[in-house]
Formats: C-alpha cells, structure tokens, sequence
C-alpha cells in the first residue's frame, strides 16, 4: 500500500470504510512519521502513542461490530496544546503550566471522541498562543516543512506545521488575530477560522476571549469542512457559543462553484508592503476566481487601518486578566514554597519564573490599558474602533458575498529575524485581525508559491458571521481550478524532508 | 498587636457630630447550584467536595450564568422598589488573593441588574411610638462568592502571625446578590437604630421572597457599614471607614455606635481618620483596624468577556413582579385588619419582633388574640430574660398552637399553659411530655371537683347568703375557694356550672 501519510483524510476514511487499512496502521504510520520527522520540524510538545494507539484500536473495533460511525471516524489529528484533553499533558506553550494534566476534556476535544477522530498529541506554539512564529513557545520553535530555516507561522506553527509535514492529516488550530490562518498560509495548507462562537471555547486556554476562535487546519479544502463539521455547533458550556444550525460547509466544500458570487477586494488590505510574490498571486487568484464565473469589486473598509492598534489593546487588556489565575496556588508551576515565603511572594516568584518576555509583555500593555484613568483611553477607544470596523464589514457584506485579501504581507521568515522587533511581528497579522475584531469567519487557502522565495502564499476570505459555507465554496472553487495547473494540491510541490530515525 | 482607641461617650459624639452611613449587605442566595458552574452550595459539606473546573478556575474553564440566580435577583430588585436594567453585563473585578480561583471576581460594575430603589424601615421611638424612615437603594447587584480562607498557626486566626492557610472552594461562586444603600440621612441619635432595623427588615424581606436562608450565623447575609462623621452643620463629608463582618442585627447597631464614638474621639483631638476597612469584633465590642483603603484601589473593571449580556425580557420581569409577596407595610395593615388589633396592639406586635411568629401560629388554627397572648406574654418575656430574640427561644408557632389547643380542649387553662411554655423554653420535651411530668393536667374527676364545691359551699355560708338573694356575681368567691383548693389544676367554667347547679341558680 502507498504511504498512508499522504492520503487525505476523506481518502483515509473511505480506505478504512472498504477494509483495505485499519485506523491502528493509519495512526501507526503516522505515529512512525512524526518518529522520523519530528526531530527536525518540532511540532509536537506531546506524542500521545499509548492513547492514539487506544483510540485507533477502539474505532477499528467498533467498526468490526457494524456500529455506524462518522466521516472522519479513525482519522489521525493533531491538537494544538491549547486545549485541555483529560490526563494528557496541557501546556499553552509556557512553563507555568509544565507538568499539568488537566481533569478534564474541552468541548472541542469532546466532539473529536464523538467522531471517533484519533488524538495523536499536542503541538507545539507561541506561549499562550501570543505570537506570530512559534519563537515565543518556551519549548522551542517549530521548523517548517518547506523550509527548516524558516518559521512555520503562529502561534499555531505547530499544527500547520504537523500537516504539512505529513504528520497527520488533520489539525486542529484557534485563531485569536490570524494564528490558524497566517500558519497555514506559511505552510501551503488550509486553516479555518470559523464564526466566533460557531466552535465551542470550553477547555481553550484562553488568550483574549472576545477573539478565541477554535478551527480546523487540513491539506484540502473538504478536509477541512469535515473537520470544521464534526467540531462546531452550540455548546451550553460556552454562553458566547452561538445558538444555531452549523452552516452547511460539507456540501459549499464539495460543490466549489462560484458563478455569480460577488466578491469584494479590500482596499485598504492592498498597495504597497507586500512581498511581490504574495501580490502576484493574490492577484492571479481574483483573476481566476473572475473567470470561474465570479464579480469581483473593489470594497473600502475604511477603518481596518486602526485594527491593529485595537487589537493591541483589547487583546493585552483581556489576557492580562485571564492569565491572573496562573498563581501556583492550585495548579501548575510553583516556585519559592519553601514555608518562609508568602503566598503573595510565590505567585510573584512564579509568574516571574513561569511567564516569557511576550506574555510579560502583554501583561503590563493589558494591566495599563483597564488601569483607572486610562481605561477610556484605551480600552474603552478600542471597543469603539471594534463597533466601527464591525460596522465597515456589514456595509461591504451589503455589496459582496464574500471579502478576500493576501492572508499575510510576506511568506514565511527565517527563523530568528523578527524576535527582537515586536512591533514588525504583531504587522503578520495586518490582514487576519479585523475578521477577529468583528467575529466573522475567515480562511486562508494555498495558491501558489512566492517566485523570490518558492515559499507558500495564503488567500485570505472572509464571510459574514455564520456563513462559513461561503469561505469552503471560495477554497473548493480555488483547490479545484489551481489542482489543473499544479496536477494536484500544492503541499504535493513541497520538498522532502529529510527523514531521521 | 491591636490598639484599641479612646472613645468619646455616644451623647458627646452626637453633641457634636453628625453621622454619615451606607450599608452594603452581601446575600448568598439560596439556588441548588452556584452562580457559574452546575456545582452544589449547600452549606457546610467536607472542604473542596463541591467544585467543578470552571469554579475553581482551571485552565480553560468558562462560565454560564445561573438563570434562577438572575430571578432571585430580579426579585430582590423589584421588592425594593428598584428599576430593572433592560440589559446589563457582568464585569471583571481584578486582584490577586489566593481564595479567588481566576484572581478576579466575576461581579457587575455599572452596569447593575436593579438601581434607584427605596424601601423603609420602623424603629420604636422613646415614647411608645414608632417612626418611619426611608432608605434609598443605590444598587443590588449579581456576583459570586469567593472561596474562604482559613489561617492556621496564629493566635487570632487572622492571616498576620499565621504559618499557613487552608482554602475552601466549596464557597466559591455561590451566588451573592450585593444591595447598595444611598447615603442614609436620619436624626443622628437614630443612625445606629434604624441600621439595624434596616438589616433586620431586609431579613424579613428575603426569607418572604424565598431566595435565601438569610442566616447571619452562617454568613448567608453579611453588612459591610460605611461610617464617617461631619460636624453639626458642616455639609462637608468627613473620611469614611468601611466596617466588615458584622454578622447580627444587634452588631450592626452596635458596631456603628462603637464607630461613631471611636471616631469622634479622633476628631474631637484634632487627629484625622484613616480610611480603612476595619473588623468588627463581636466580643470585645470594638473595631480594629484592617487593611489601609484608598480610592486609588484600582480593579481594573472591564466587561466580562466570557459572558453574554443579561436582558431580561419586561414580560419576565412583569411574571416575576406578579409572583411577588405583598409589600410589608402592606401586609401589615391587611393582617391587623384581619386579626382586630389596635394600632397599639399591632405596634406592639411589630416592635416585639412577633409579627411572622404570630402570621405562622395563626396559619395552625391559632385565634389571633390567644397567639400575640402568649408571643408578646410569656414568650418574650422569657427572651427578655436570656437575652434572645423571639424566634431563637426554641418555641415554634407550632408548639404554641399545641398549647392553644389543649387550652380550648379544656385540658389547659391559661394558668397552667404558662407553665408549659416555661417547661418548653427550658428545653423539657414536648407539651404532652412536660404536662406529664409536671402534673399539670386540669382536674376533669367530677366527683373530686363536686366535694370541692361542697367543702366550699359549707365554709362560706355568707357567700351562699348572698348568691341565693339575688346577687350571683358573688358567686365568683365561691369558684376561687375552688380553683384554690384544686390548686388551680380545674377549668373554670366547669366550676361555675357545678356551683351554679349546686345553688339552684
């Protein structure tokens, strides 16, 4: 049999479905590739053999008792370690949380059980999910697989970077400013970000609450929608969770037919900063999607310029609150208990050892904008800016179906050069962040590679809020129509790893 | 180390100073499951049993707003008079203490669920009357408790001196409602009074609504008092202090007094009041220091982003307005009607703190008249005498209407009833048991009764003379002779009919 590590998941799922393979050698195989590759790309923190083995080994049975089982039932995944699944190591990234297993599943987590999705590990990612290139995890950076001198993206470098090593098929991400989509823009592959509130944040360690959003990472489009599926819907765990039918994604990722969509191009998410090789084919793509049948109109989105700035805001300002609870008292790192110490004075010494310099970072950004007297200012200004960028996407949606934009401003960098400069980081996620700001959905879908570089390129759509059925039929229409030009998707241009044992 | 200051004598304090008050009274309320999460909060279970990951804050853990908390506190609201927010949010209180799971409490800043209410209380006045005073409702607002906190190792079981603490979550995100009053401006010889009044009456209010235990004992209803003083005359607002775990109605009266003379000692000195938050001390009756306040205490409150906003629907809230119990002033003047008090006897009734016990006696089948007997009689004059309240004596409606019956049954008299409510108040057993083991029992052997009237009638002929020439109401020396004789223990109604008989009248 060919390698089961290059299969898709729906191609996995009908292998198993006519006998031909068992979900044991499928997570075996992918077990042995993450064996022989893993050294060199670091995307997992966490290899769970003995559970996925368990998992795999009880889906195959269940099958063999005719049991009616899901789509993706004996599929391998990757989860990102920002989700708590029940006696598994959880660590979002920092060193605060080394150690802990949480004593319980997150919904997310919970849907993949139900679905029979085998759990292979954790993976790897910027400390509590802040950052732009897996450089702020303090386990080490993620390697990508089209490049190992570059970063893979983030903070979910980890998971993109798992798929597109052929680690496994599917991932799964959340995306707070751009951390599912700008990764797999970086690695060639698709990331989702669904409707905030489409997927369940109960057991996502959060970041910024307001902008969480759990989704699916794949290598295809229908990958992805089945993925996307098998996770999202209301969640009476999660009050923010929305209430309604989950869009119709499966048959938007199998139809791909975009005769007649509009399609609006924004300009302020265009001109001048990006790398030549993302503009090249960002265009070509809106060309293409013209001649696939598609109006495309250039859309102003006048206020997306101060997003940025927002985000920075209201992002550090939440998180600066939602990681108080890192304070060693009842779970986690705990440093200086050495019974002269008050407990005041471990969870300072705790935090000051367990916390990166970013996290530190956004902590105090966080804690002076809510402070008393700056508090209108900034925090209060940024919701502002958020209800006017909000009200720029219901005026677009009004001419357009859908937004698109280049996913990132450049391809992915060489490791190292941006870890000293802040502010060039946070500018990754320029195009990514109003579609948080605002609770849309959004995706990046793969569509060629940058001459200068050879490196992947990300098309950036956006879809009003629960119409993620509209990115799916964008990234179908693109897979199908681009799959002529390459003889399939892109990841099969990506060069070999070199493979280690 | 605990320094306790000088205090001016209460009528100098007032001589001089007026006092400035605002109460602030925390009610868990009494939902089957906390605020945020699905957890039990039922009181006194073994430490850390009843939590979940999202009231101990784990990693990950989100919470959902506990719909039957948001009608308690709607109620609460409507019962004071307040508006309802059409929509409001809950925001994050930031500060670190290690029995606070998240490091922020989950409460509502200004956005409050109710606000701008009012509501008014009763005190005696000196001479037999009573007064009126309105007190004017800020806010009632929805939060969750935090988890409780025990030092170990110190002699006062406070945090200084301590070597360690123990945390108990089982607390953490019980649902507390947090109602604000207005400053409360009343003559300043009442200020303390109608404080506790107001904290009683609230009592009262939250056990008719039935969304708390309200017992102070096991701090289910706790008050916070905000006391400053300015001189007569002054509108100027002097430095405030913050008076916490003040857990009886008595302290609450007690403790602001004690303020109100601690700080005038301070003032009347020329010294300036530290505004702080200070702890009150039921034993020694004094306040002491706590910890230093200042209005740079900076929470950071931003709206809590895990929670969608509350919007209680004004079809909702009408349901929940129609479901109320009448208003107290309300209720009172309907039962006096129905029971036939006097204005007299109903402010007895009232200031004797009996009104509930009287309303549940009469439930039983109790006569309105005979339930205030034995309440604002022989029962409080025992409460009087130990020192309790009305309610706590051990004596419930449903042992005085026991009493009652066995009255109207003829197997009592009041004489002997007495008795067994002092049997009952001294913890004796049930009546049935007391009437037993005292020998209480009236004497219903006719014949024993019929030689007592024939040895009274035979040792006063004069009486006889007089019944029989045409003046019955001497007879009654006749029935007393009796009644002595039986030591008591006769009915008698049955005596004047054998005496009656017996003269042919």
């Amino acid at each position: 049999m060919s390698d089961l590590t290059r299969k898709t998941a729906v191609e996995l799922a009908d292998l198993m479905s006519s006998g031909e393979t068992s979900s044991a050698e499928i997570t075996q195989a992918h077990l042995d590739r993450i064996a022989a590759t893993d050294t060199a790309v670091h995307a997992f923190l966490h290899v769970d053999t003995e559970g996925a083995l368990a998992q795999a080994a009880d889906v195959d049975s269940r099958r063999a008792a005719g049991e009616k089982l899901g789509p993706l039932a004996g599929v391998p995944l990757a989860l990102k370690d920002v989700l708590t699944q029940e006696g598994v190591p959880t660590t979002a990234g920092s060193k605060i949380l080394e150690g802990w297993k949480p004593p319980y599943d997150s919904t997310v987590v919970k849907r993949l059980r139900a679905a029979g999705i085998v759990i292979l590990g954790k993976t790897n990612m910027d400390e509590f999910a802040m950052g732009s290139s897996t450089e702020n995890s303090a386990y080490g950076t993620t390697h990508n697989p089209w490049d190992l001198n570059r970063i893979p993206g983030g903070s979910g470098g980890g998971s993109s970077a798992a798929v597109s090593a052929y680690q496994a098929p599917l991932a799964i991400g959340t995306d707070t400013g751009g951390s599912i989509r700008q990764p797999a823009a970086f690695t060639g592959t698709v990331g989702i970000k669904p409707t905030y509130g489409g997927t369940s944040r109960y057991g996502l360690i959060a970041l910024a609450s307001s902008l969480d959003t759990p989704g699916p990472c794949a290598r295809t489009t229908l990958d992805a929608a089945l993925l996307h599926e098998a996770i999202a819907g209301w969640d009476p765990m999660d009050s923010t969770s929305i209430n309604q039918d989950v869009p119709p994604v499966v048959a938007a990722a199998r139809n791909g037919d975009v005769t007649g969509m509009r399609i609006g191009v924004v300009k302020e998410l265009g001109g001048e900063g990006y790398q030549p090789g993302v503009g090249a084919r960002f265009h070509e793509a809106v060309e293409l999607l013209t001649k696939l049948g598609a109006e495309v109109v250039e859309v102003s989105c006048p206020h997306f310029q101060y997003a940025l700035p927002a985000y920075y805001l209201i992002l550090p300002s939440e998180a600066s609150s939602n990681l108080a609870k890192f304070d060693a008292m009842r779970f986690g790192l705990r440093v200086g208990d050495d019974g002269e110490n008050d407990a005041e004075k471990v969870m300072s010494l705790t935090r000051e050892a367990g916390f990166g310099d970013e996290v530190k970072r956004r902590i105090m950004l966080g804690t002076h904008a809510l402070s008393s007297g700056y508090y209108d200012a900034y925090y209060g200004q940024a919701q502002k800016v958020r209800t006017l960028i909000a009200r720029d996407f219901a005026r677009a949606y009004e001419q357009v179906d859908v937004l698109v934009s280049p996913a990132t401003p450049t391809t992915a960098f060489a490791i190292g050069d941006r870890v000293n400069d802040p502010i060039a980081m946070y500018k990754n996620d320029l195009c990514t962040i109003p579609s948080n700001l605002a609770g849309n959905a959004a995706a990046s879908f793969p569509v060629g590679l940058a001459d200068e570089d050879g490196m992947p390129v990300g098309f950036h759509v956006m879809a009003p809020v629960m119409r993620d059925d509209l990115l799916y039929q964008v990234g179908a229409a693109l897979e199908s129509a681009l799959a002529d030009q390459w003889g399939g998707v892109l990841m099969s241009k990506a060069p070999e790893l070199e493979v280690t044992r | 180390m605990t320094v306790v200051a000088d205090v001016l004598p209460i009528d100098e304090a007032l001589a001089q100073y007026d006092p400035v008050m605002g109460l602030e009274v925390h009610v868990e309320l009494n939902t089957k499951s906390k605020m945020f999460c699905g957890c039990p909060t039922e009181f006194g279970a073994p430490p850390n049993t009843q939590t979940c990951p999202v009231c101990l804050g784990l990693p990950g853990a989100l919470p959902v707003v506990n719909a039957r908390a948001v009608e308690s506190a709607i109620k609460i609201g409507l019962a004071l008079n307040c508006e309802i927010a059409e929509w409001c949010r809950f925001a994050r209180k930031n500060y670190f203490y290690p029995d606070m799971p998240k490091n922020f409490q989950t409460s509502q800043y200004d956005e409050p669920i109710a606000f701008n209410g009012w509501t008014e209380v009763t005190i005696p006045s000196g001479d037999g009357e009573t007064e009126t005073y309105r007190i004017e409702i800020e806010r009632a607002h929805m939060e969750e408790d935090t988890g409780k906190s025990t030092h170990v190792g110190g002699a006062t079981g406070r945090i200084h001196g301590a070597s360690h603490s123990l945390v108990d979550y089982n607390r953490a995100g019980i649902p507390l409602i947090e109602i604000v009053t207005k400053t409360i401006e009343v003559p300043p010889a009442k200020a303390a009074a109608v404080a506790r009044a107001y904290v009683s009456m609230l009592r009262d209010l939250l056990l008719a609504l039935d969304v708390s235990d309200v017992r102070m004992d096991q701090g289910s209803l706790r008050c916070d008092a905000n006391v400053s003083l300015k001189p007569h005359g002054s509108s100027a607002l002097g430095t405030r202090t913050e008076t916490k775990n003040v857990n009886s109605f008595r302290s609450v009266e007690r403790a602001i007094t004690y303020e109100i003379t601690r700080q005038a000692a301070i003032l009347s000195t020329g010294g300036k009041i530290l505004q702080e938050t200070r702890h009150w001390h039921e034993d020694t009756g004094i306040t002491t220091s706590g910890r230093e306040k200042s209005d740079a205490d900076d929470y950071r409150y931003f709206p809590e982003p895990d929670l969608v906003p509350v919007a209680p629907a004004r079809e909702w809230v009408e349901e929940i307005r129609a479901t109320l119990p009448e208003a107290p002033p309300v209720r009172r003047a309907r039962l006096q009607t129905e029971w036939g008090f006097t204005d007299l006897e109903m402010r007895d009734v009232i200031n004797g703190g009996a009104l509930e016990l009287i309303v549940k006696t009469v439930e039983l089948g109790v006569d309105a008249s005979a339930a205030k007997k034995w309440w604002l009689g022989e029962l409080a004059r025992a409460a009087n005498e130990s020192a309790k309240e009305l309610g706590d004596l051990g004596v419930g409606p449903e042992e005085v209407a026991e009493v009652q019956k066995l009255v109207d049954e003829g197997a009592l008299n009041d004489k002997l009833a007495r008795q067994v409510f002092d049997g009952l108040v001294k913890g004796e057993g049930t009546p049935a048991e007391i009437i037993e083991a005292r020998g209480l029992a009236l004497v219903s052997d006719d014949s024993a009764l019929s030689e007592a009237v024939d040895r009274a009638i035979a040792a006063n002929p004069d009486v006889v003379e007089k019944v029989q020439s045409g003046k019955p109401a001497a007879a009654g020396a006749l029935i007393g002779a009796v009644m002595k004789d039986m030591r008591g223990q006769a009915d008698a109604a049955k005596v004047r009919e054998l005496v009656n008989s017996k003269l042919g009248i």
